[in-house]
Parts: C-alpha cells; sequence; structure tokens
C-alpha cells in the first residue's frame, strides 16, 4: 500500500513539473526570452521561450528542439534527483535500524551515518545507474551539439536577411 | 501606469475578468485538479496565465505605491512582501475594494454586485490565494530576462573562462618558462603568456558548455554563466573558438610549433578526453593531472624549444601536485558526485583515492631531489624544499589514515599554497648557467 501511495505521489509530482514552468509569463514589451529562479527538484532553470511574430521555420525548430530538450532534461533529473534522495534515506533508516539507533538518537539531534558509510551508498548509487547515466550522456551530448547548431545557422540566417533587405520586402 | 486606452482597457479585463478567473480557478483547483487542468486547455493558456499577471502585478503597484492617486486608502509602508500570511481579513477585503474605484464606472456598475458576491463568498479563499499569489509574484521576480548587455559580458566572459584557473595555469607557465635553461627573452615569453592564457580559456570554456545540467546539479557550479543562462551556449562556443585559434596560432608560429602543438594537444586532452571521461570511468583523474601537467612544460618548451628531462621533471612535479589537491577537494563532494553521475575515486575507491594522493605527495618529495640531478636547481633546493614537502606528505598521510573531511580540508588547503611556494623556491634556486653541476649536462 505504501508502494502504491509513492508511486501515484511520483506521478502526480511528475505531472506537477510541466505546469509549474507554464505559470509564468513575461512583459508584452518584452522580446526575449526568461530565464527562471532553479527548479525546486532538477535544479534546472527553466527558460520560457519567447515566439516572435515573423518566426521562421528555421527558428521554430529551434525553439521546439530547445523546448523539448528542456522538458526531457527536467523530466531527468527531477527523476534523479528524487529517486537519489529517497534511496539515501532509505540506506540511512535500514541501516541506522540495524544499528539498533532510531533516527532521532539524542532529543533535538538527528541520528546520521557518518562519511564512511554514506560512501557505499554513494557508490552503489553509481553503479547502479551507470547505464542510464551513459544513455543520458549520449543524449544530453547530442542535442546539445544540435542546438547550438541550429542556433548557429539561425544566427547566420538572421544576418543574411538583414543584409538582404530587398529580396525580404519583395518576398513579403 | 499611464492612463493610455491601452492600458485601460487592460485593466478593464484584469479587474473583473482577472478576478473572475481568479476565483474560478480557487474554485476548481479545490474541487479537482483535473477540471483545473482541463479549465487551462479549453481556455486560451496565454490569455489565462496574462490575465492573472496583470491582476498580480495591479494588486502589488496597488498596496506599494503610496503616490498613485487611484489609492483611496495610504498603505502603511509593508516591511516584507505585500501578500503576506499575516494579512487579516479585513485588509484584504478593503484591498479588494480599493481596486474597484480603477475600474470605469460604466463596467463597475453592473459588475460591482457580482464582484461583491465573489469577494464575500469566499473570504478565505482570498487570503489563501493572495499567499498563493505572494509566493508566484516572489518566484515570477526571480525571472530574469536573457538579454545580453555589454556591460555585463566581460565578467560573464571572464567566469565563463574561468579566469583564476587560467590565470593559475599560466603562472604555472611562466614558472616552467623561467626556469627554462635559456637566456629570458621577454617577447617570448609574452606570446606564451597570452597563447597560453587563451588556449585555457578555450578549454574551460568548452568544458562549462558541455556540463551544463550537471553543473547545475552542484553546489560549487551552479552559478556559471551558462547555467544561469547568462550567455547563450552558441556564444560560448564562439568564444571558444575565438580564444582557441588566436591562441594556438600564437603559440604555433609566435614561439614554436612544439608549443603550439602542446597547447593544442591540452585543449583537446581536456574537452574531448577529461570531460566525458568524468563521467565513465575514474582515470579521468589520470588524464586531469596531465592536463595540469602540460603548462608548465609548454613554458619550458617555448624558451628551450625542446623537450627535455627538465621539462619532463617539472610536468612530472605539477603531475604528481595534481592527486592531493584534487583528491583531497573530490572527497568532500561525494555526494554531489554520486548524484551527478560523476565517476570518481572518491566515491568508488575511496581506499585507492587517500592512498594515491599520499603516495604522489611523497612522489613530489622525490622530484624535488631529483630536480638537482638534473640540472634544474641547485642541491639547496630540496633542502629548503623539505619543511613544505614534508608537511604536505603528512597531511597526505593524516588523510590516508582518518579519513575524514577535516583531514581533505586541510590537505586541499594547503595544497593550494604549497604548489605556488615550491614553484617560487625553484626559482629561487635555479642552476644558473656557468654553475658547476652534476648530474646531466645541459640541453
Amino acid at each position: 500500500m505504501l508502494y502504491n501511495t509513492r508511486d501515484s505521489f511520483s506521478c502526480i509530482l511528475t505531472s506537477c513539473f510541466l505546469l509549474k514552468v507554464s505559470r509564468f509569463c513575461p512583459p508584452r514589451k518584452s522580446r526575449h526570452d526568461w530565464i527562471g529562479p532553479p527548479d525546486k527538484y532538477s535544479n534546472l532553470r527553466p527558460i520560457h521561450f519567447y515566439i516572435p511574430e515573423n518566426e521562421s521555420p528555421l527558428e521554430q525548430k529551434l525553439r521546439e528542439l530547445r523546448q523539448e530538450t528542456q522538458e526531457w532534461n527536467q523530466q531527468f533529473w527531477a527523476d534523479q534527483n528524487l529517486t537519489f534522495h529517497k534511496e539515501k534515506e532509505e540506506f540511512v533508516r535500514s541501516r541506522l535500524k540495524a544499528k539498533g539507533l532510531d533516527l532521532r538518537a539524542a532529543p533535538g539531534q538527528k541520528a546520521t551515518l557518518n562519511a564512511e558509510e554514506m560512501a557505499e551508498f554513494y557508490k552503489e548509487f553509481l553503479s547502479k545507474n551507470f547505464q542510464k547515466h551513459m544513455y543520458y550522456n549520449r543524449d544530453w551530448y547530442k542535442r546539445n551539439f544540435a542546438i547550438t547548431f541550429f542556433m548557429g545557422k539561425v544566427a547566420l540566417e538572421r544576418i543574411w536577411n538583414k543584409l538582404r533587405p530587398k529580396q525580404k520586402k519583395t518576398s513579403s | 501606469m499611464a492612463a493610455s486606452p491601452h492600458t485601460l482597457s487592460s485593466r478593464l479585463l484584469t479587474g473583473w475578468g482577472g478576478g473572475c478567473i481568479w476565483y474560478l480557478e480557487r474554485r476548481v483547483t479545490r474541487e479537482s485538479p483535473r477540471r483545473f487542468l482541463h479549465l487551462l486547455r479549453n481556455v486560451n493558456q496565454q490569455w489565462v496565465t496574462f490575465q492573472h499577471f496583470n491582476f498580480l502585478r495591479h494588486m502589488y503597484v496597488t498596496q506599494l505605491n503610496r503616490s498613485l492617486k487611484q489609492q483611496i486608502k495610504p498603505k502603511p509602508e509593508p516591511a516584507e512582501s505585500p501578500f503576506l500570511e499575516k494579512t487579516s481579513l479585513d485588509e484584504a477585503k478593503a484591498e479588494i475594494c480599493e481596486m474597484r474605484p480603477l475600474v470605469p464606472p460604466s463596467l463597475s456598475l453592473s459588475r460591482k454586485p457580482s464582484e461583491k458576491a465573489l469577494i464575500e463568498l469566499e473570504p478565505t479563499s482570498v487570503i489563501e490565494g493572495s499567499i498563493d499569489l505572494g509566493k508566484e509574484t516572489k518566484e515570477e521576480k526571480q525571472w530574469k530576462e536573457m538579454k545580453l548587455r555589454v556591460d555585463d559580458l566581460p565578467g560573464i566572459l571572464a567566469r565563463l573562462s574561468k579566469i583564476k584557473l587560467t590565470a593559475l595555469v599560466v603562472s604555472t607557465t611562466s614558472a616552467g618558462f623561467a626556469l627554462a635553461p635559456a637566456p629570458f627573452d621577454w617577447s617570448c615569453f609574452l606570446l606564451t603568456f597570452v597563447g597560453t592564457g587563451l588556449a585555457s580559456c578555450a578549454a574551460n570554456s568548452i568544458n562549462q558548455f558541455f556540463e551544463v545540467p550537471f553543473d547545475s546539479n552542484m553546489n560549487r557550479t551552479k552559478n556559471r554563466p551558462l547555467v544561469r543562462g547568462q550567455i547563450s551556449p552558441l556564444l560560448a562556443v564562439s568564444f571558444a573558438t575565438c580564444c582557441a585559434v588566436p591562441g594556438v596560432a600564437l603559440l604555433t608560429w609566435g614561439v614554436n610549433p612544439l608549443t603550439g602543438a602542446l597547447g593544442l594537444f591540452n585543449i583537446f586532452l581536456y574537452t574531448c578526453c577529461y570531460t566525458p571521461l568524468k563521467r565513465v570511468s575514474i582515470a579521468n583523474t589520470w588524464v586531469g593531472a596531465v592536463v595540469g601537467a602540460i603548462p608548465p612544460v609548454m613554458g619550458w618548451t617555448a624558451a628551450t624549444g625542446s623537450l627535455d628531462a627538465g621539462a619532463c621533471l617539472l610536468g612530472g612535479i605539477l603531475y604528481s601536485w595534481q592527486f592531493p589537491h584534487f583528491n583531497a577537494l573530490s572527497w568532500g563532494l561525494r555526494e554531489d558526485y554520486s548524484r551527478g553521475g560523476y565517476c570518481m575515486m572518491s566515491v568508488t575507491h575511496p581506499a585507492l583515492c587517500r592512498r594515491v594522493a599520499l603516495r604522489h605527495c611523497l612522489a613530489l618529495l622525490a622530484m624535488c631531489v631529483a630536480a638537482p640531478a638534473l640540472d634544474v636547481t641547485t642541491w639547496t633546493f630540496p633542502v629548503i624544499a623539505l619543511p613544505i614537502n614534508l608537511y604536505i606528505s603528512y597531511l597526505g598521510f593524516r588523510f590516508y589514515r582518518d579519513a575524514d573531511r577535516k583531514s581533505s580540508r586541510k590537505l586541499f588547503f594547503c595544497s593550494l599554497w604549497h604548489l605556488p611556494l615550491l614553484l617560487l623556491l625553484m626559482l629561487t634556486c635555479k642552476r644558473r648557467a656557468g654553475e658547476e653541476g652534476t648530474g646531466a649536462p645541459q640541453s
């Protein structure tokens, strides 16, 4: 029963992550992206992307890629951090129990494990998630390169449009 | 706010429409989250949040700015944010009431009864709403426009290029240049200095470019420019290219090809080997140590044009120094490394981590003895360097034995002053040309 509650809790949390991002609205005059404070779960800063009126297909593609990468990153890190903290607490609890200690050993003091004992957990967590991290790294590098590449293309496109205003006027 | 028709009409919608939506939101949120989502999806989301924002902004301005004529009741200056948990029911009602004069009479006459009804029906939701809105406004204030200001650029680029680390790298290069058995040439020195500095800036920028989400999740690195969105990835890469190309060119054609090749190799090693390897294997520490060892070698090759025993010794000293420095630092970051997915000795092989640190402290001692044997310094050097070498070895031993945060911090901070002092002592004991020396002849 506890397992089910935890599952549904994490499901609600997961769906709340993206909701939180969309609540901000920048001032009308602004023509730039806006970046927010670090997210509570993922520690990543959400970006509110500015959509210009005359957005070109390339710019739209870039924006969508950045938006999608942001959501993907948010999902991964929120899940990573939550899992880490959850497993850490479970580890501490189980070790303290094995030692015969309660979480509150002395009045007003929280019983903790020392660094060496915690190191065992950190090592275990790292090795357990190694494959997951490898896939994330690979995907992150791909996305990062793609985003930067498209940013370069968009920048060139904008420069090109500025240098060729006559052509733009005739086409519109 | 100017009394233009546009702002007036937005206030119309804000005053009634905003309040209405706000009430509906509160009502629906209470009933079921699903229906709330449904509401948002049905209504144009942008419109709802924009009105919401305008409403918040409106209330915020009304309460804080006493000079606004719209405000009828002068408010006491709030010590904290306008939306406080302590706000009483009456005050909240008064705030809402005060807003009504902002709505033009024609609209207010028809809407007033329903507004009053809205307010009286759900007084508690107003308070809860105002608390939530308060938190939201605080959060909204933390949003920053991603607009690059020219004034901020030097500071941002300095942080991007890890200017302090670059300064340290360049100083080790300078030490290598000065220690080399060649007459000191100022122009060559300056070219080496600038070239190495630019190469280091480039490498550090690329490193930050690769590591944005990881840096966000570690306390030590969460305020970096790319993490905070102060600069775009494109600009970071462009800056890195603009540093790497002239830097390596300066070293290759201004100094000598060997130094240029070493500079290029080091950039490659740091960005394409060390940075990705950090998440794959603990071998990254050894690769990183080589990265740290190359700059003084570059300084030496810049002065002499060749890679000889003295250069290797200097490189060796810097290589060995990296281990007590980094292993001690990483000891306190184990949780962050584990959560971030970094493969570091301190996490996966703690005993090895401490053993290696101690081992290299002792290696430093041995290499200082080898320095005069290779004609880099006089025999005075190992003697006067003995106290600091013994001290760092002692701290390395304490770290090995105690394996706690205290000993790791002591070792780390010792490494910070140990290296500059060691290099300074080396410089003062440099073997001058023409002096009698034992061991390998000068190249």
